[in-house]
C-alpha cells in the first residue's frame, strides 16, 4: 500500500496548482498568483477566525508559491500559530513553513522558541524530532543559545526513542558548525564516542558525522573513537555483523556507515596501538579484495556502494602514506578504473590518483599510467573529466616527463573547453618552468603558449618569461631569435608583442649581426605592430625603441622621426605623449655615454616566489595543492642554483637608488593586475627642470603635499585606480587650483564626488569647488577648478575627500591639498643694505625660527636655488658675506595683512647640514614657513 | 556537508528545492537556474559529478545529479561527502518516494510538496544525513500518515473548500 494515497490531497490546493500549471505565459501566471496572494492576506487578515485545516491549506499554497520564486512576506503569525497546535498535521505543515521560509529572521525565531521548547520536553517523539529538524534548519546563534545545553541530554539519555536521537545527533552537530563555543561537550564526550557502538545503524550514521566533525576539531579529546571506529568498521567488512538489519545495500553491508567510519579515521595519524591496526590493515586488505570479487549484482546501485566504500579506503591509505604495499595496490585498482567504462569510476580514480602521486612511495607507480591519462584528455566527452586528467598530468609530472606531458597539454590547449584554459596556461607556465632543463626549451614553449591560447596568458606568465630571460644570459640570444620569428607572423597575439618588444628592446643586439634581422628590420618589425595595439603595449613599444637607439646608433634618425610625429607627440593619451617627448628630448640632448648609462640593460630580478605559482594556488584546484608539496625540494634548482640567486641579490642592493631606467619600461614582477605601466609622473610638468627625470616621478603617494611646498604643479596623488594631478597658480592672496582627476582603469567611476573641508572654525581660507560630474569614463580625465583666499595666516590645509564607485566597491581618499603659507608670498628685491636693516629690525626673539636639521637631499646649488625660488621668495645675490649661504625676501599676502618675511639658509657641505633661520613680522609665519622649509632639503 | 537539494524538470522548472545553507530567495533562485544550465547541457551517459556553479561555491563544491525520465535530481555538496554514497543516497531518495507514491511521478512533487519535504527530513536534516534505510524512513513516514489519518475527521469536508 502507498504511503501518501492519491486522493486525500487538498482540493483548494490542487485546483490552484493546475490553474498555475495551465497559464499560457510569465504574466498570467503572475498575475493568478497575486489573485491568491490577496486571497490568502485577506483570509489571514478576515475577522473570520480559520481553521487548522484552512490555515493549512493557505501555507501550502504559499509554499508553492515561494518555490516558484515569489517573494512571501506574510503568513509568518499563521505558521507560528499552526506550528504551536496540538494536532500533528498543523504542527507539522508550521514547521515545514518556517524551515523553508525562514532565514534566521530573529524576531521570528523569538517567538517558536517556546513552541519548539515545548515540543522538546514533549516525549512524543514525532514531536520531538518535529522541533529538533526545525532547530537543526534553522541553526542560529540564538537557536544555539537557547537549546544547546538540552540536546545532549536528549541524545545520550538511556529512554530516548532511537529516531530522537538520530535527530538529536544531527541537531546538536548543526549548532556545533554555526556557533562552537556554545556547545560545551566536556561531560559529554566520552558517552559521545560510545554512541559509535549502539545497537541501532541508523544512530550510529547519524552520530558519527557529529564525532568526525568534532573529532577534526579536538582529535585528542575524542582520540578513543579510533578503536571503535576500527572494531566497527572490522565487523561490518568482515560481515561479522549481526545488527546489519536493513542496513544492506543491494548486497553491500553499510555502505553509507563504512565511508564514513574511513572518513572519521582520516582525522588521525595511523592507530599506535599494534593491534588496532593490525585490524585496520586487515580491513583495508578486504576491501581491496572485494574489489577483484566477481560483483554479485548486475545492478549499478551494487557496484557505486561498493566502490564508495573502496574509494574512501583508498582516500585513507593515501592519507597514511606508511604503507608502501597498500600505496600499489590502491595505485594498481585506481588504474584499472582509469579504463572502466563507468564516467563516474574514471572520474573518481582521477582524481584520488592526483593525492597518490605525491606520495613518495607510489609516485613512480602513478606515472607508469602517464599513457592512459593522457588519452583522457584527449578522448573523454565530459569536460569535468578531461579537467581531472589535466590535473592529474600536472601533478604526475617531474622531470622525466615534463617534455611529454607539457607537450601534450599544449596539444589539448588548441581545442581546450574555454572555461579551463586559463588554469591550464598556468599550469603548462609552471610545469616549463619547474623543469626546464635547457631554457630555449623553456622559452619555445611559453611562446607556443601565447601563440595557441594568447588571451588566457595573464601578466604573471609574460612577466615571468622575461624574468627569466633577463636573469639568465645563456638563453638571451635565443630568445631574441625566437621572438623575432614569432613576431613575423601576419596576426600575433598582443602578448606576444609585448615580450618581443621587450626582449628585442634588450637583447636585439645579439641578433642584430644576420642581415636578415639587422637593426631596422627588427624595428620596422615592432613597428608594424603598433597601430594595432592597446595603449599599455604602445608605451612598451616606445620604450623599446628609445633602447634601440642606444642599441643602434643608426637607428636613431629613423626611431626620432617616428617618435616626432603628430600621432606620438600630440597623443591624446598622456602617457603615450609624454614618452614621445621625453624620449625624444632624451635621444637629442643626451650623449651616448649619458645614453648608454640611462638605457642600460636591465639589471638581474631578484629571485623570488614565481607569481604564476601563487596565482595558481589561489585558483586552489587540487592539481595545485599536490605542487605545493613537491614545491620544497625543487625550489633550489629552479634558476640554475643558488650562488646565481646571490649574484643577483647583490646586483639589486647596489642599484638600492634605482637607476632611471629601471622602471622605464614599466615592467615589475610585484606590479599588480592593473593593465597601466608605472607611471613617472604622467602631467607634462617640469620633468626636465629638476635633477633628473625620475625626481618627479610620483609613484604611489599617499601624502604628496610636501613634495608641492616647493612647486605648484604635478602629480599629488597616484593608485592603482586613480590619478591626481594639480595645477595651481597664486597671485597676491589669491590661488586657483586645477585638479585633475584621471580614470586609470578601463571601467567607469559612479557617484564620483570631492569635497574640500576646510576645519578651522576662525575664517582663514576661503575655498569655493565646483563639483565635478559623478560619472567618470575609463581613461577619461576630469578637472575641477578650485578658487582659495587666504584671509589670515595659517597652518592647516584644506582636505580633499573623493569618493567613488570602482566595480561596486566604494573608494574613499583623503588627502591634504597643497595650499601652504608660503604659496601667498610676493618675492621682494631688496639691496644688501636694506636686507640687513630689517634683519635687525626683526630681532625679537618670537619673530625668528631657526632649524639646523641634516641634509636628506643632495645639497647641489643649482637644486638648492629652484627650490627657494620654488618657495616664492626672491633669491638675493650679493647679499651674505659668505657666497655659500643664501638670502630670501618676501612678502606674504593674506587679506588681513601682509607679513614681510626674511630667510637664510646655511650650508654645510662638509657635515651635510643646514641651518636655517626665518625671520618676520608674525611669529606664527617665521614658525611655518621654517617648518615647511626645513623639510625641503 | 549538502549544501542544497534541488529537483527541477527537464525544463528548469523547480519542483523542490531545499537549501541547508542560507541564501536570500533571489540569490536560491539563480542558484536553481544556474545548476539547471549546468546539468541540463550535459549528454547522458557523462559522469554525475561537477563542480558546482559560482554561486554556491564554484569548485568547492560538486554537483552530484541524477536525471529521472522529467526530473533532475541534484544535490550540492562539500568535499567531506562521498560522491559514490550520494549518488547512492539520491537512489534512497527516489525509491522511497516511489514506495510512498506508488510509481511516482513529476505531478506527485508538484501536488505533494509537503508530504516530499516530509520523506527527505526523514533522510537529511541540517545538511548531514540522518538515516539511509529505506525501510526505516518508510516506517516514519507511515507512522506520520496514521497520526494524520486519525486526525482528519476534524476538518471539514473538502468538497466546499476553494
Amino acid at each position: 500500500m502507498p504511503a501518501v494515497s492519491k486522493g486525500d490531497g487538498m482540493r483548494g490546493l490542487a485546483v490552484f496548482i493546475s490553474d498555475i500549471r495551465n497559464c499560457k505565459s510569465k504574466e498570467a501566471e503572475i498575475k493568478r498568483i497575486n489573485k491568491e496572494l490577496a486571497n490568502i492576506r485577506s483570509k489571514f487578515k478576515g475577522d473570520k477566525a480559520l481553521d487548522g485545516y484552512s490555515k493549512k491549506k493557505y501555507v501550502c499554497k504559499l509554499l508553492f508559491i515561494f518555490l516558484l520564486g515569489h517573494d512571501i512576506d506574510f503568513g509568518h503569525m499563521e505558521a507560528v500559530n499552526l506550528l504551536s497546535s496540538n494536532k500533528y498535521t498543523e504542527k507539522q505543515i508550521g514547521y515545514l513553513f518556517i524551515s523553508v521560509l525562514v532565514n534566521s529572521n530573529s524576531e521570528l525565531i523569538r517567538l517558536i522558541n517556546n513552541a519548539i521548547k515545548n515540543d522538546l520536553s514533549s516525549r512524543n517523539p514525532t514531536f520531538m524530532c518535529l522541533a529538533l529538524h526545525c532547530i537543526a534548519n534553522v541553526g542560529s546563534r540564538e537557536m544555539a543559545e537557547a537549546f544547546a545545553g538540552e540536546i545532549p541530554r536528549i541524545l545520550v539519555a538511556g529512554d530516548t526513542m532511537d529516531s530522537v536521537k538520530q535527530s538529536a545527533a544531527l541537531c546538536l552537530l548543526r549548532l556545533y558548525k554555526a556557533s562552537p563555543d556554545l556547545v560545551l561537550m566536556g561531560e559529554w564526550t566520552s558517552r559521545v564516542v560510545h554512541l559509535l557502538n549502539d545497537q541501532h545503524m541508523g544512530v550510529v550514521t547519524a552520530a558519527i558525522s557529529l564525532i568526525t566533525c568534532l573529532s577534526s576539531k579536538n582529535p585528542d579529546e575524542f582520540k578513543t573513537c579510533v578503536s571503535l571506529a576500527v572494531s566497527r568498521l572490522s565487523r561490518i567488512v568482515s560481515s561479522a555483523s549481526t545488527d546489519l538489519q536493513d542496513y544492506t545495500y543491494y548486497f553491500v553491508p553499510a555502505p553509507w556507515l563504512s565511508c564514513k567510519l574511513l572518513r572519521l579515521l582520516q582525522c588521525y595519524p595511523p592507530p599506535e596501538d599494534g593491534a588496532v591496526k593490525g585490524r585496520l590493515v586487515e580491513c583495508l586488505e578486504t576491501i581491496l579484495n572485494k574489489a577483484q570479487e566477481p560483483p554479485k549484482s548486475k545492478k549499478v546501485q551494487h557496484s557505486n556502494a561498493k566502490n564508495a566504500i573502496l574509494f574512501e579506503a583508498i582516500s585513507l591509505i593515501i592519507h597514511y602514506d606508511s604503507e608502501p604495499n597498500l600505496l600499489v595496490r590502491a595505485c594498481n585498482q585506481l588504474g584499472q578504473f582509469l579504463q572502466h567504462r563507468e564516467t563516474n569510476l574514471r572520474y573518481l580514480a582521477l582524481e584520488s590518483m592526483c593525492t597518490l602521486a605525491s606520495s613518495e612511495f607510489s609516485h613512480e607507480a602513478v606515472k607508469t599510467h602517464i599513457e592512459t591519462v593522457i588519452n583522457a584528455l584527449k578522448t573523454e566527452r565530459d569536460v569535468s573529466v578531461r579537467q581531472r586528467a589535466a590535473d592529474l598530468l600536472y601533478a604526475m609530472c617531474d622531470r622525466s616527463n615534463a617534455k611529454q606531458i607539457v607537450a601534450e597539454m599544449l596539444s589539448y590547449l588548441e581545442t581546450a573547453d574555454y572555461s579551463i584554459r586559463e588554469e591550464m596556461v598556468l599550469k603548462v607556465a609552471i610545469l616549463a618552468e619547474k623543469y626546464a632543463v635547457d631554457y630555449s626549451w623553456y622559452v619555445d614553449t611559453i611562446l607556443n603558449l601565447i601563440r595557441i591560447a594568447g588571451d588566457y596568458v595573464s601578466e604573471e606568465v609574460w612577466y615571468r618569461v622575461i624574468q627569466i630571460v633577463i636573469n639568465r644570459d645563456d638563453v638571451q640570444g635565443y630568445a631574441a631569435k625566437t621572438v623575432f620569428e614569432a613576431l613575423q607572423a601576419p596576426a600575433c597575439h598582443e602578448n606576444m608583442v609585448k615580450v618581443g618588444g621587450y626582449i628585442l628592446g634588450e637583447f636585439g643586439n645579439l641578433i642584430a649581426g644576420d642581415p636578415r634581422s639587422s637593426p631596422l628590420v627588427q624595428f620596422n618589425l615592432l613597428h608594424s605592430k603598433f597601430h594595432l595595439c592597446s595603449v599599455p603595449t604602445r608605451a612598451l613599444l616606445l620604450s623599446a625603441y628609445i633602447k634601440f637607439i642606444n642599441l643602434f646608433p643608426e637607428t636613431k634618425a629613423t626611431i626620432q622621426e617616428v617618435l616626432r610625429s603628430d600621432s606620438q607627440i600630440r597623443n591624446s593619451d598622456v602617457e603615450l605623449q609624454q614618452r614621445a617627448v621625453e624620449y625624444l628630448k632624451l635621444s637629442s640632448i643626451a650623449s651616448t655615454d649619458v645614453l648608454a648609462t640611462v638605457l642600460e640593460e636591465m639589471p638581474p630580478f631578484p629571485e623570488r616566489e614565481s607569481s604564476i605559482l601563487a596565482k595558481l594556488k589561489k585558483k586552489k584546484g587540487p592539481g595545485a595543492v599536490s605542487v605545493e608539496l613537491e614545491d620544497g625540494k625543487e625550489r633550489g634548482e629552479l634558476n640554475g642554483g643558488g650562488d646565481r640567486g646571490g649574484d643577483a641579490a647583490i646586483a639589486a642592493s647596489n642599484a638600492s637608488t634605482p637607476s632611471p631606467s629601471a622602471d622605464l619600461l614599466g615592467l615589475r614582477s610585484a606590479a599588480p593586475v592593473s593593465g597601466a605601466t608605472p607611471s613617472a609622473g604622467s602631467l607634462l610638468v617640469d620633468v626636465f627642470s629638476e635633477a633628473g627625470p625620475a625626481a618627479t616621478s610620483a609613484g604611489v603617494n599617499d601624502d604628496g603635499f610636501l613634495r608641492f611646498v616647493c612647486k605648484n604643479n604635478g602629480v599629488l596623488f597616484e593608485n592603482q585606480l586613480l590619478q591626481i594631478g594639480i595645477k595651481s597658480e597664486y597671485r597676491q592672496n589669491l590661488g586657483r587650483m586645477y585638479l585633475f582627476y584621471g580614470n586609470k582603469t578601463s571601467v567607469q567611476f559612479v557617484s564620483f564626488n570631492t569635497t574640500v573641508s576646510y576645519e578651522i572654525k576662525s575664517r582663514i581660507l576661503n575655498v569655493q569647488t565646483k563639483t565635478v560630474e559623478p560619472l567618470v569614463e575609463g581613461g577619461a580625465q576630469v578637472q575641477q577648478v578650485i578658487n582659495i583666499e587666504c584671509l589670515t595666516d595659517f597652518i592647516d590645509a584644506p582636505l580633499l575627500n573623493i569618493k567613488f564607485r570602482y566595480g561596486g566597491a566604494l573608494q574613499n581618499i583623503s588627502l591634504k591639498l597643497p595650499v601652504t603659507i608660503n604659496k601667498f608670498f610676493q618675492p621682494t628685491e631688496m639691496a644688501a643694505a636694506d636686507f640687513f636693516q630689517r634683519w635687525k629690525q626683526l630681532s625679537q626673539p618670537q619673530q625668528e625660527a631657526q632649524k639646523i636639521f641634516k641634509a636628506s637631499h643632495g645639497m647641489d646649488t643649482e637644486v638648492l636655488k629652484a627650490k627657494l625660488l620654488g618657495l616664492g621668495t626672491a633669491l638675493l645675490e650679493n647679499v651674505d658675506p659668505n657666497p655659500e649661504n643664501y638670502v630670501c625676501a618676501g612678502v606674504i599676502q593674506t587679506k588681513a595683512q601682509q607679513v614681510g618675511c626674511l630667510l637664510r639658509l646655511e650650508p654645510n657641505a662638509q657635515a651635510q647640514m643646514y641651518r636655517l633661520t626665518l625671520r618676520s613680522s608674525k611669529d606664527t609665519v617665521s614658525q611655518r614657513v621654517c617648518d615647511l622649509l626645513a623639510e625641503q632639503f | 556537508m549538502i549544501k542544497a537539494i534541488l529537483i527541477f524538470n527537464n525544463h528548469g522548472k523547480p519542483r523542490l528545492s531545499k537549501f541547508y545553507e542560507h541564501y536570500n530567495e533571489d540569490t536560491e533562485q539563480q542558484i536553481i537556474r544556474e545548476t539547471f544550465h549546468l546539468v541540463s547541457k550535459r549528454d547522458e551517459n557523462v559522469c554525475n559529478f561537477l563542480e558546482g556553479g559560482m554561486l554556491i561555491g564554484g569548485s568547492e563544491n560538486r554537483l552530484i545529479y541524477r536525471h529521472y525520465a522529467t526530473l533532475y535530481f541534484v544535490f550540492c555538496v562539500d568535499s567531506s561527502e562521498s560522491e559514490l554514497g550520494i549518488l547512492d543516497l539520491i537512489q534512497v531518495f527516489v525509491e522511497t518516494l516511489d514506495k510512498c507514491f506508488e510509481n511516482v511521478c513529476e505531478l506527485d512533487l508538484i501536488f505533494h510538496v509537503d508530504k516530499v519535504h516530509n520523506i527527505l527530513a526523514e533522510m537529511v536534516m541540517g545538511g548531514m544525513v540522518l538515516e539511509t534505510n529505506m525501510n526505516e524512513i518508510i516506517i516514519q513516514v507511515d507512522a506520520q500518515n496514521k497520526m494524520e489519518k486519525s486526525e482528519t475527521f476534524i476538518f471539514q469536508s473538502p468538497r466546499q473548500d476553494r
